[in-house]
């Protein structure tokens, strides 16, 4: 019995020392990484003021095609940010044991992208030295303000549920600090002492912890859902054709939880190579994960059947023009690569089992990631030069679109800001819920005892069974069975 | 002034249409005119050209011309221009049968907001609906509609919907977000995307948005119908500016619309004399601005195998003399 409980021990703190042990060294491939995402974020910044100088027309944007790669990137990175909420609030209501490893990288996907995401329509703004405007005059009847309103509420949720779970172990970091860290050590300390917020791992605290995780997880579902959703509701509530959708709330949340699922995995695949933690997530994680995004995407799929096939099949004016472009014209290419390649490719890899491999399913991910991307883009620009009125006589490069380099450059900016993000938590913070996983550990122990205790049990009985009709049989120590 | 005398002689003018301003003139109701010496006119030697003139509080003087002088009607406040001219609903007619596509209205409408050439408030299309259908110019302001789609979506109520009908945009508390111009049906929005080019006559111009000038980079512009031109008592710069007397424009409330020739007829009475419609009618926003279909056309259809999507050159704005053009 002491040897098991030591076994136990032995095994937490392997766990401990795994998750921590990112957090105590930056080698020297992080510096470089870092150094680069620094430079592609000094050229973005750079291309932004010069777009605040010279104004939004040093952008690609014109009259037409007012919304472009921005919004674009808006409503992808928010899709992005419903990774963690699905996989961390809905496998916990849900009481799936597998989410542990993975919950942190999740929570933590919703937090950045969402953070980059509620950027760029600041970065969209003609005039971003007006933003108080929106408190001054706020008008509550404007579908933007809803998505301001959602937003932030998003932001200060997944904030907190970010958080949460992280508290005991900011104790652990605290608590473990003086033996091992070395770099700026007195900062480390004051920082992972006031994240731990007094976490002493008492009874009434961990009551405490678990009864408003469980409300944030159950606040937090709702809130994600409204919020893809009203971000849909500034394209759908105009009369354009090609948005003037009433499947586009569900729409867009279904095509946030395919890509945003899929953004999980990639982060995953990521941690387990870069910080070693092959033995916590399995090639199990990735079938069950691989299963999610299957059936997500198959959610997705049969709405994007529901949002072209059926205006496809009347072909109304205005709406005819637009799916005339996508189906066979200017846009065709893409559309059609985009709905094989991102949508059905997916679904027969995922079907496969070996398809959910590690690495065939981080392939896939990124397919479905970039795919969702370029389709944000497909629906913002195309319908955008598809107005009622026909586009005459007007200045060449109204007429057309395709992102400039000051977008591209400000865009990978706040690509590379969540990178940033990510690598500067990851290295000051463990990247997998510690407390989480050593619960897990714990339970799978429990379970274990309670079998052996079965097995022990049964075999007594078997064996008094069996003294009982012969009791010339010696009885056997019950230890040496349990091994 | 020939004109205006013209005008004089044509009863439909004396209706005291558009009076408001400090003084709304004469009996050709121009709002511009302001009596100078009116007690010392003795002093002064008259032109010959005796004009009558109405004050605000409905005082009649007959003065001769040189005592008139222009008077510059101030930029109203921004809460006015928020609230419109009471008791107005301004309503424009364009007769698609007399429209020659000539852009003259563009022109006029360039000139009087001091518009870059690419960016046409009112502009002329040639449309036609199906292959076999008659094709025809379509000269599009602003529709002002009375749903307006792009001042719901707007978040800071810097575009906004008047009790006079009119839809106008506050460029000073405009944020630039530009959701306006997506929602807006029949691309009527145009966004500053650079600084605006400086030009010496708007320097110290007070900013109104019943004026739009000065522009500010980075926000929202669009067609008016020219309410600081209409509190003078004069017709928007297209009506005026329409050569073939096809644009009209009056008060709902009156029943009447005035062309730039001056003749004004009974707004109802055009519409169903001439079938008068609204232009993409099941969008459901409820346009302030009728069209007459094409009927018996008087000038050639336009040449619709001569469509381009992009402009050969940028057009020269013509001198218009817009001040002969009063109601």
């Amino acid at each position: 019995m002491v040897n098991e409980r030591l076994n136990l021990e032995k095994e937490i703190e392997t766990v401990r020392e795994d998750c921590l042990k990112p957090t105590r060294k930056w080698g020297r491939s992080t510096k470089i990484w870092i150094g680069c995402l620094l430079i592609v974020i000094a050229w973005g910044l750079y291309c932004y003021i010069h777009q605040l100088r010279a104004g939004l027309g040093v952008t690609a944007m014109r009259n037409y095609v007012s919304w472009g790669l921005y919004i674009s990137t808006f409503v992808f990175f928010i899709g992005i940010s419903h990774s963690g909420t699905l996989v961390s609030a809905i496998l916990r209501i849900t009481k799936q044991e597998w989410r542990r490893p993975i919950t942190r990288s999740a929570e933590l996907l919703t937090f950045v992208s969402l953070l980059f995401g509620g950027i760029m329509p600041i970065i969209d703004l003609g005039r971003p030295d007006r933003i108080a405007n929106l408190v001054i005059f706020g008008r509550v009847q404007s579908p933007l303000m809803w998505d301001i309103i959602s937003i932030c509420t998003y932001f200060v949720g997944s904030s907190v549920f970010l958080f949460l779970p992280m508290i005991p172990d900011m104790a652990l970091c605290r608590d473990r600090l003086t033996v091992c860290d070395t770099r700026f050590r007195k900062f480390k300390k004051w920082l992972y002492t006031k994240m731990a917020i007094g976490w002493k791992g008492t009874k009434s605290q961990w009551h405490r912890l678990e009864k408003s995780m469980t409300v944030m997880t159950i606040i937090i579902i709702p809130v994600a859902v409204s919020v893809h959703t009203v971000v849909s509701y500034i394209f759908a509530m105009t009369l354009r054709p090609g948005w003037n959708s009433t499947v586009f709330g569900p729409y867009f949340v279904a095509g946030a939880l395919y890509s945003g699922s899929a953004g999980v995995i990639l982060g995953m695949a990521a941690f387990r190579k870069l910080y070693h933690l092959e033995k916590y997530i399995t090639p199990r994680h990735f079938d069950l994960m691989g299963r999610l995004v299957l059936a997500l995407t198959l959610i997705y799929a049969y709405l994007n059947l529901n949002e072209y096939w059926i205006p496809a099949y009347k072909m109304a004016t205005a709406e005819g023009h637009l799916l005339r472009d996508l189906f066979s014209g200017s846009y065709s290419i893409v559309f059609w690569t985009l709905q094989f390649g991102t949508v059905l490719l997916p679904i027969i890899i995922l079907s496969i089992p070996k398809g959910r491999k590690p690495l065939m399913l981080a392939i896939t991910c990124i397919i479905i990631v970039l795919g969702a991307w370029v389709k944000r883009y497909i629906i913002v620009v195309p319908t955008l030069l598809h107005p009622f009125m026909p586009i005459q006589e007007v200045p060449g490069d109204w007429s057309s679109y395709f992102p400039n380099y000051v977008e591209f450059s400000v865009t990978a900016a706040a690509l590379a800001g969540i990178f940033l993000v990510i690598t500067l938590f990851s290295k000051m913070f463990p990247m997998m819920a510690v407390w989480e996983v050593e619960d897990g550990i714990k339970i799978e122990h429990d379970k274990q005892r309670a079998i052996d205790i079965r097995i022990q049990r049964e075999a007594e009985e078997a064996r008094s069974r069996a003294l009982e009709t012969d009791p010339g049989i010696q009885p056997i120590k019950p230890d040496i069975i349990i091994g | 002034m020939e004109k205006e005398n013209n005008n004089l002689e044509k009863p439909s003018n004396r209706r005291n249409f558009l009076k408001v301003g400090l003084i709304a003139g004469g009996s050709i109701a121009a709002g511009t005119l302001a009596i100078s010496n009116i007690l010392s006119c003795n002093k002064k030697e008259g032109s010959g050209v005796k004009r009558t003139v109405f004050t605000q509080d409905g005082k009649v003087y007959t003065t001769d011309q040189s005592h008139l002088q222009d008077f510059e009607v101030p930029p109203v406040s921004n809460d006015e221009a928020r609230k419109g001219i009471p008791n107005k609903k301004f309503v424009m007619v364009i007769d698609e049968a007399k429209c020659d596509g000539c852009k003259k209205c563009t022109e006029a409408c360039q000139k009087m907001h001091y518009t870059e050439s690419d960016r046409e408030w009112i502009k002329v299309f040639k449309m036609q609906d199906a292959n076999a259908t008659a094709p025809y110019f379509f000269p599009k302001p602003c529709f002002h509609c009375d749903n307006p789609p792009c001042t719901k979506v707007c978040p800071v109520n810097a575009t906004f919907k008047r009790q006079d009908g009119i839809v106008l945009i506050d460029n000073v508390r405009c944020i630039g977000c530009r959701s306006c111009m997506v929602a807006c049906p029949y691309s009527t929005r145009f966004f500053n995307w650079s600084a605006p080019i400086e030009q010496p006559e708007l320097e110290g111009m007070t900013y109104s948005p019943e004026k739009g000038i000065p522009r500010r980079m980075g926000t929202v512009e669009k067609c008016d119908f020219c309410p600081d031109m209409i509190r003078q008592g004069k017709m928007p710069a297209c009506v005026s500016g329409c050569p073939m007397d096809a644009i009209y424009f009056g008060d709902q409330n009156e029943d009447a619309v005035t062309n730039a020739s001056g003749v004004t007829v009974k707004f109802s009475q055009l519409l169903e004399d001439n079938a008068g419609y609204r232009h993409l009618e099941e969008l459901g926003t409820e346009p302030r601005v009728y069209y007459l279909p094409p009927k018996n056309r008087k000038y050639p259809k336009p040449d619709m195998n001569n469509i381009d999507k992009k402009k050969a050159g940028k057009p020269v704005v013509k001198d218009l003399d817009m001040g002969n053009m009063q109601m």
